[in-house]
């Protein structure tokens, strides 16, 4: 099981470009990303990190590319892949619950017509137990707080059962307790074989979350092992130069979260 | 006894069964409209049906509903096209966009409306009470076309409710799902413009954007569920419609479509005042007890931990009523006239707690 999976990458990205009118988003975007592994992707503003997510997603169109999952298009491997979108992408006021968003994620697994029933709900609610929500499982998603809807809709794509998960920000905007508590959720799916790819912002934090690493900024500027891509010349190449360090060579320390 | 005579009259069933019709349709659509942030676009499609139905009077010579109702159906949806591609595909942000479109289409049905007016066709007579809506020259066959529109639209909303649903909610997301997404959101504009078309003879093409903003509305404000805020928005389409029906033949002469729209904006002024939790008169008494009591509790710390301070000559009216008011409760105590404000027992206690919550929190 291991081996095999270690063989076949979990993603594999050919030739990806992806343009707005007429400025290139993404140039000639060429990736493995192994499966089993907590995959970051960090960049910029502007880089195009929300981008290649949504066009790998097919949620963006890109103008060339190739994205297989597992070996396979995506299009066919829909049910193998967990999303959790930016939290603000909705609108949470919304007339519903937490534990109803948690069963939409079950919606693709039903077809046209059948209707979520009590095995479904039973599903949501295991998921919601996992990221520690089933008490506010009845309340409405307005009156939850940031961290609580960023963990609704991770339990969203949790009970999706899938062995891609693309995650947004998911740190973004969250507080401290739940940051911990997504993390550690992450990384038991990543040892239970998952491959995770997250988009992440904070550089402070990035040699400590993922195992593996993309640097992007509009093009690949590095991809492979964390400890390999996470050096001083591949992140002046990527934030150009703008970057403040303090520290020695190596154990990089920033001064502030926010490195635009 | 007028009553009766009321409901046995066959043109008031007529316009209280339309009406109902209308806010029956009209109700659950808008709570799609409202929640995509798509209320205008009911209001372009709406005005968008006057060229339709100007065309169709052209077209086929009479008045009659099915195909005025394709006519406008065909034009709203037109019109609701346009303004998409104009969003997507120019720089003019969604607000620019329905303006352009509104009063694009808006205009041409004038146009054709006086150059029919302009014809001697004798059918053509009253084709303007499009405009606001003639409730009263409802037939009843035209009643069995709503119903039909209505009972198909609110089939197909059921049939595909879990669709509808995330797609309201999430598009991208329902995307990633495999759920065809466009296809689905445009089902639901097409549905806003199938509701504007049965609104269109009660109401007319004008005020029509109001039957589908204000029930959604009102309903959002007393809702938990999607499904109870449809439920809830039907019921309150229906009720404006009858009432707004009966007043107006209680009354003789006054326009039926207008007094539907003003019973439902009645009914969102009420719910957006008074729906519990959500309301607004309830956030403000709630923000006025909180503060209220942040101030008692920081009274009672002030002269718990500065017992010998001298009350302050200018204390404002907050402040004094305050005083008066945990005074009244027992907590203090006013000795020696006018300056000197101590704790009593109960008040001591109570003050500790306050010191206790307040070292809890930060210590």
């Amino acid at each position: 099981m291991v081996t095999s999976a270690s063989a076949e990458p979990a993603l594999s990205i050919n030739n990806l470009t992806v343009s707005y009118h007429n400025q290139p988003v993404l140039w000639d975007i060429n990736l493995d990303i192994p499966a089993g592994v907590m995959a970051g992707i960090v960049g910029p503003n502007g880089a195009g990190k929300s981008t290649l997510i949504k066009s790998l997603l097919g949620l963006v169109p890109s103008l060339s590319g190739e994205v297989l999952v597992h070996g396979k298009p995506y299009a066919a491997q829909r049910k193998r892949v967990g999303y959790v979108p930016q939290r603000s992408s909705v609108d949470w006021d919304f007339p519903t619950t937490a534990l109803d968003v948690v069963t939409m994620g079950l919606y693709g697994r039903l077809g046209w017509f059948k209707r979520p029933g009590r095995r479904e709900r039973k599903e949501a609610m295991d998921a919601l137990d996992m990221v520690s929500m089933s008490e506010l499982a009845h309340r409405q998603i307005s009156q939850l707080s940031g961290g609580q809807q960023q963990r609704v809709f991770l339990a969203r794509a949790l009970v999706q059962q899938a062995d891609v998960y693309f995650l947004d920000e998911p740190m973004a905007g969250v507080d401290a307790t739940t940051e911990r508590a997504i993390i550690d959720i992450l990384r038991r799916l990543r040892d239970a074989g998952k491959t995770l790819i997250v988009v992440h912002h904070d550089l402070q934090t990035v040699g400590t979350y993922f195992d593996w690493l993309l640097l992007l900024n509009v093009r690949v500027i590095a991809s492979g092992d964390a400890k390999d891509v996470f050096k001083i010349d591949n992140l002046r190449q990527a934030y150009g130069g703008q970057i403040a360090l303090l520290g020695d060579h190596e154990s990089l320390t920033f001064p502030a979260s926010k490195v635009t | 006894m007028q009553w009766l005579e009321l409901l046995s009259d066959y043109t008031f069933q007529n316009v209280v069964i339309g009406a109902s019709l209308l806010g029956l349709i009209s109700g659950p659509l808008g709570c799609f409209a409202v929640l995509r942030r798509q209320s205008l676009l009911g209001d372009a499609i709406s005005h968008a049906a006057l060229p339709g139905i100007c065309l169709s009077f052209i077209i086929t010579g009479s008045r009659d509903i099915g195909g005025i109702m394709i006519g406008s159906l065909a034009t709203g949806s037109l019109a609701a096209l346009i303004m998409l591609l104009l969003t997507r595909k120019s720089r003019l942000k969604t607000d620019a966009g329905l303006g352009v479109c509104l009063s694009l289409f808006f205009a041409v049905g004038i146009v054709l409306l006086t150059y029919i007016q302009g014809t001697s066709n004798a059918a053509q007579g009253g084709l303007e009470a499009f405009l606001f809506g003639q409730a009263a020259a409802t037939l009843r066959s035209d009643l069995w076309v709503m119903g039909g529109v209505t009972l198909v639209t609110l089939s197909l909303l059921a049939a595909f409710w879990k669709q509808a649903k995330l797609v309201t909610f999430d598009a991208e997301y329902a995307r990633t799902l495999g759920m065809p997404a466009t296809a689905i959101e445009a089902t639901l504009t097409a549905m806003v413009a199938l509701a504007v078309v049965v609104g269109l003879q009660m109401v007319g093409v004008i005020l029509m954007a109001a039957m589908i903003v204000a029930p959604a509305a009102a309903a959002r404000q007393w809702s938990r569920h999607l499904g109870t805020m449809l439920a809830i928005a039907a019921g309150v389409g229906i009720v404006s419609g009858v009432s707004g029906a009966t007043i107006s033949t209680l009354s003789r002469g006054l326009a039926t479509g207008p007094l539907i729209v003003l019973t439902a904006t009645a009914i969102v002024l009420l719910s957006l005042a008074l729906a519990p939790g959500r309301g607004l008169l309830w956030g403000i008494m709630k923000h006025y007890l909180q503060k209220a009591e942040l101030q008692k509790r920081q009274l009672l710390y002030t002269l718990y931990k500065h017992p010998a301070r001298p009350a302050s000559r200018r204390l404002s009216l907050s402040a004094r009523l305050t005083l008066a008011l945990l005074k009244r409760q027992g907590y203090l105590t006013r000795s020696q006239g006018e300056a000197d404000w101590g704790l009593t027992t109960t008040g001591q206690a109570k003050a500790r707690q306050v010191v206790a919550t307040f070292e809890e929190v930060a210590p």
